[in-house]
């Protein structure tokens, strides 16, 4: 392993001397990088997924995804980077189950169908279809450290939401932690996750073992803070002004930004290495990182905030509470 | 009779694997499974219209600028509103920047190991030190490895795969060549995600979207960010995926023939004007090699071969569709839409066919060029080759285009039109997934979603027989391939992945139990 340690700093900060951890990691990391002397197997399964957080993974930066694969982790199986097709792809998968090797970090993403087997099958194995289910099931009991990637892994996300219509989800979709209710996972939510937090977490628990988790079970190293706290517009919320319409300058709160009640660093780390972020574009945080990400009870992910009395009085400071006030009476926002 | 199951379809966005019978070395017959399903549209109903851009998206991470940019053209029709011309110059901006990544990646990291001799870096000779980096990891996971348990896994994620005898190119530099551009490529379309980053807030799943058009302001500053991407990535395409792609022609000419399908169909794409009917590549329909208009009322969605129970031979927008997981004689969860009654291919072929046949000055220039390499004429398109190499001519078309679009900017205006959700609405959205032709439609009641409905371009492709039996297109693509080596089926994985399927996107469809009766398309 040739992680050299500005990378690594870098990895886990952002810029390290914004976030401060850098005399935390430094100690032990130099060591623990000589020490690993070997590529950990990763296999990375998807299940319900959109493979949004396989394309995202493909922007890592620093390091890039081509030093991860060579250098840092070894990765036995992923469905779109793999030269095997068929047969040849999912003997590994077979072998890493029945010979029990042990040896691995298994990633999952995407949700998992309970309503059906049929709902999600991976490859054929004596004439049968496998199941989703079946292969989280199988090689969660085998793997070392099992991580969820992406919110509908670690969380359900989008394909477990339900309809408003019937209350039910269509294909009983669960994250891994109810199929494997008594793993230890590591949850790196985010809709997609940002490719340092899912490098970042695999490179920490490789060096410097389990990262420290919040309540989720996320790496507070990358969700401990909220974007409202670190969001490029804090200064513009502390002054009471406000966006009234999206691509005004302004604190996005009143357009339905989620930013206080989601722990995310996007707007410090920013996505692409430093183009654009979520609040930084204008747009708002919907709030993906989080457990309740997409329904927010029956909020949804956008509503302007002057719809609800009730949500303006529950504002602490009284002149944000009467801007926003003000903002109701004047008419519409968002539109 | 050999019955071959490639299952799963690596190299793809999603679950798809494919049942093939082989007959004197040949494919006789061919299905094709969507094996994944969520039922997104269910999802959608009762919610906030403008949630609708965010979570379509999420039915594919490969291609949600193309879900975001219909969902919000067809917000827009529904609001009663249009984009004004900086959102529909941004809408085309990142939507363009994503065909660029979404064409590199299909090329060079999901295809290129079909063609390419990965082993071949073990006898690299050079100095180049990514290349020496390459070779010392694939030589020390080999020696590692041997003997051990998990020596299956040596070089992986490119080992193991089909070992068919000669199939892959035996010249060392080629391959060395290749390898050294696929690693390049990860580069280059990482920064074609940054364009799209620049004016979508991020990539991939675009926060920025939204009805009337985005909500990032376009600035000297980012213009000229989104430039400086598009310089690397512009130069890529015409000094190496174009002759990559050519090359790749060269040492498998036989795949002109195979994987030939020839009803097309095109909804248009990147809007030249503001309105809406002008667009850089064309719209229509090509079957029986004569052109025609189209006509979206003439689509239907069939199921007898696919998990539902409900009625088959509607029109998406009138469906009924309930999931039957074990019902007797289905084969998939895609559904297998007929245009007039005929399966249709969508995506990259098509979209240059039309055009070029439509008479596009731009595309008929480069096709030609490109088929001159070959003495070819118009009818070598149909093929393996031609949809790589649409992707490549459509890669060199976009970059110019790009540059055009950004110069019509008005720097500092307003990024989008404003709307307000009314009480009740249907609309529309049709636009081109790098993939081909993409359908959303919505219908509002009480300010909410009452129906969202979506038809996207795998679906097309590679859905299953239709009531009649006919096979779908990539079912029908299959037929009469040859495959050398029952045990290594690397022949039917190259005519599969050509089509660049997207089962994510080709299987979220649950659709509402209401009719969308008033709605028409036309």
């Amino acid at each position: 392993m040739t992680l050299n340690r500005r990378d690594f700093l870098k990895l886990m900060g952002g810029t390290a001397a914004v976030f401060g951890f850098s005399g935390v990691l430094l100690q032990g990391c130099k060591k623990a990088i000589t020490e690993a002397a070997e590529r950990t197997p990763v296999i990375w399964l998807q299940a319900q997924s959109c493979s949004g957080c396989s394309v995202s993974i493909l922007n890592a930066a620093e390091p890039d995804i081509a030093t991860v694969i060579t250098e840092h982790i070894s990765l036995n199986y992923h469905q779109t980077l793999m030269g095997g097709t068929g047969d040849a792809a999912i003997r590994v998968l077979d072998e890493a189950v029945k010979k029990q090797r042990k040896d691995f970090v298994l990633v999952v993403e995407g949700s998992i169908p309970t309503g059906s087997e049929a709902y999600c099958t991976i490859g054929m194995l004596n004439g049968k279809h496998v199941s989703a289910q079946e292969w989280v099931t199988e090689l969660g009991k085998n793997a070392k450290a099992i991580l969820a990637f992406g919110t509908c892994a670690a969380y359900g996300g989008i394909p477990a939401a339900e309809s408003r219509k019937t209350g039910l989800n269509p294909t009983g979709a669960k994250p891994i932690s109810e199929i494997l209710p008594n793993a230890a996972i590591i949850n790196v939510p985010g809709c997609p996750p940002h490719p340092d937090w899912m490098v970042g977490t695999v490179l920490h628990y490789l060096l410097k073992g389990m990262p420290e988790l919040d309540e989720y079970n996320r790496p507070k190293l990358f969700f401990g803070k909220t974007v409202h706290e670190q969001c490029e517009h804090l200064a513009d919320y502390k002054r009471g002004r406000f966006a009234k319409h999206w691509g005004e300058e302004g604190c996005l709160y009143l357009l339905g930004c989620l930013g206080m009640d989601t722990g995310c660093d996007i707007p410090k780390r920013k996505w692409l290495g430093g183009v654009n972020s979520c609040t930084g574009c204008g747009s708002g945080c919907i709030g993906c990182t989080e457990a309740v990400f997409p329904d927010y009870g029956k909020r949804g992910l956008y509503k302007h905030l002057t719809a609800s009395l009730d949500e303006i009085n529950g504002l602490e400071e009284p002149q944000i509470r009467a801007a926003v006030l003000n903002l109701r009476n004047g008419g519409s926002i968002n539109g | 009779m050999a019955k071959i199951y490639l299952d799963p379809i690596t190299r793809i966005e999603g679950h798809l694997s494919i049942e093939i019978d082989v007959q004197n070395g040949k494919v006789v017959d061919a299905k094709s499974k969507g094996d994944m399903f969520r039922g997104f549209e269910k999802i959608l109903q009762g919610r906030n219209p403008v949630d609708a851009n965010q979570i379509t998206q999420r039915i594919c991470g490969v291609c949600p600028v193309s879900h975001g940019v219909a969902s919000s053209k067809c917000l827009d029709s529904a609001f009663g509103i249009k984009a004004n011309k900086n959102g529909r110059l941004l809408r085309n901006l990142v939507l363009g920047a994503n065909f660029l990544q979404s064409h590199i990646l299909h090329f060079y990291h999901l295809c290129a190991l079909d063609f390419v001799d990965i082993t071949a870096i073990l006898k690299y000779k050079g100095s180049d030190a990514g290349l020496k980096a390459v070779q010392a990891w694939a030589r020390e996971e080999i020696a590692l490895k041997k003997g051990r348990i998990d020596q299956i896994t040596a070089v992986s994620p490119f080992l193991p795969r089909y070992e068919a005898k000669d199939s892959y190119i035996a010249d060392t530099d080629l391959n060395v060549a290749a390898i050294a551009h696929y690693l390049q490529a990860l580069d280059i379309r990482m920064k074609a995600h940054k364009m799209v980053t620049v004016f979508g807030g991020r990539a991939p799943h675009l926060i920025g979207l939204v009805p009337g058009g985005l909500t990032q302001v376009p600035t000297r500053a980012n213009i000229r960010e989104f430039k400086k991407y598009l310089k690397d990535v512009e130069k890529f395409v015409n000094d190496v995926y174009i002759k990559d792609v050519i090359a790749v022609a060269r040492a498998y000419a036989d795949y002109f023939k195979l994987g030939r399908y020839e009803n097309l169909l095109s909804y248009g794409v990147f809007e030249s004007d503001d309105s809406g009917s002008a667009f850089m590549f064309e719209q229509g329909m090509l079957s029986g090699g004569k052109l025609a208009k189209l006509d979206t009322s003439l689509i239907r969605e069939q199921v007898r071969y696919a998990r539902y129970k409900s009625a088959s031979d509607l029109h998406p927008l009138k469906g009924q569709t309930d999931p039957d997981p074990h019902k007797g004689g289905a084969y998939t969860w895609l559904k297998a839409p007929r245009y007039d009654g005929k399966p249709m291919e969508v995506g990259p072929l098509p979209r240059i066919a039309i055009s070029y046949l439509s008479g596009n000055k731009a595309v008929k220039r480069e096709v030609d060029s490109v088929l001159k390499e070959f003495n070819a004429d118009i009818s070598a398109v149909f093929s393996v080759l031609g949809r790589h190499a649409a992707r490549a001519i459509e890669s060199k078309l976009l970059c110019v285009q790009l540059r055009e679009w950004l110069n019509e900017l008005e720097v500092g205006g307003a990024p989008r039109s404003t709307y307000e959700i009314p009480v009740k609405g249907e609309g529309e959205g049709l636009v081109e997934a790098p993939r081909g032709a993409l359908g959303h439609w919505i219908v509002i009641e009480d300010k909410k979603i009452a129906n969202y409905q979506c038809v996207v371009p795998t679906t097309w492709f590679c859905g299953p027989r239709d009531d009649r039996g006919n096979l779908g297109p990539v079912e029908q693509a299959l037929i009469g391939t040859p495959i050398a080596d029952p045990a290594n089926p690397v022949e039917a994985a190259r005519v599969v992945r050509s089509f660049d399927p997207c089962i994510a996107c080709a299987v979220h469809v649950v659709e509402g139990d209401r009719d969308i009766t008033q709605f028409r398309v036309c």
